[in-house]
């Protein structure tokens, strides 16, 4: 076999092995809804501290001139 | 690369130990990548060994529900109060339910249980082995079964008074079917 054909088949033999092993974006890893326990808990949730987020917010906005960075209010009338 | 006459090759060379581990790997991603067969309507539902297996059993020749549920899971806990009711109504009939923990840790299930202590028999599926089986869409899920031990009814999710109307309707059709 030519050294160019066995390149080729190794190449098309690489590419079936990424489409077809759920190395593809087309076939991503899934997480099985009975393995989301760990996802479902409260310290996976960035705003389970409602103080805190708000503090959080005050300090980058006036320490950081970061003010609306993290949304505001109104919708564009600058009527707020 | 050098051939017997002295010229340089491009031989594709790949040694057999190599060869071995990179199909192994190969294999094992194939495997692991092969999309589990959900459990449909009209399926008979999988029968396991171990601990599940003992729960599960009870549902032979009996009109049954099997839902998996978990201690982290919020509609699965807004679904209890309306399985007791259920159960208390219809158990006397002869409807079985199995509610299968599919939680992790053993003692998140028993926390729960003890917490809320559901009216219906619940079980917990260790390791997974059953919930692997039935590859359920998403939490909770529920499955109606009949007599034959078929899936007639599959619930996705829990939908408050809907699924509660839609269970009750599914359990007494199939509480009269002989």
């Amino acid at each position: 076999m030519k050294p160019r054909t066995r390149i080729a088949l190794a190449l098309i033999a690489a590419t079936l092995a990424v489409l077809g092993t759920g190395c593809s974006t087309v076939q991503a890893v899934r997480v099985q809804p009975w393995e989301r326990g760990l996802l479902a808990d409260s310290i996976m949730d960035p705003g389970r501290d409602a103080l805190g987020s708000a503090m959080m917010e005050h300090v980058t906005s006036s320490r950081e001139a970061a003010a609306g960075g993290q949304g505001v209010g109104g919708a564009g009338c600058g009527c707020n | 690369m050098v051939s017997a006459r002295g010229n340089p090759t491009h031989e594709f060379y790949l040694p057999m130990k190599t060869a071995r581990n990179l199909f192994l790997v190969l294999a094992a991603l194939t495997l692991g990548s092969v999309s589990r067969a959900q459990v449909k309507v009209g399926d008979n539902f999988p029968a396991i060994k171990g601990a599940a297996n003992e729960a599960v059993s009870q549902i032979d020749g009996k009109v049954a529900i099997v839902d998996f549920w978990a201690s982290w899971c919020a509609p699965c806990k807004a679904s209890f109060p309306a399985y007791a009711r259920l159960y208390s109504v219809y158990a006397p009939k002869g409807l079985v339910i199995v509610a299968m923990s599919v939680d992790d840790d053993p003692t998140d299930y028993a926390r729960f249980v003890k917490r809320f202590s559901p009216g219906f028999p619940v079980s917990l599926d260790q390791g997974h082995q059953l919930v692997r089986q039935v590859s359920v869409p998403t939490m909770p899920t529920c499955y109606v079964m009949d007599r034959g031990g078929r899936v007639r009814f599959i619930h996705a999710g829990y939908h408050g008074t809907a699924t509660d109307d839609a269970l009750q309707k599914e359990v007494e059709l199939l509480l009269s079917e002989k």
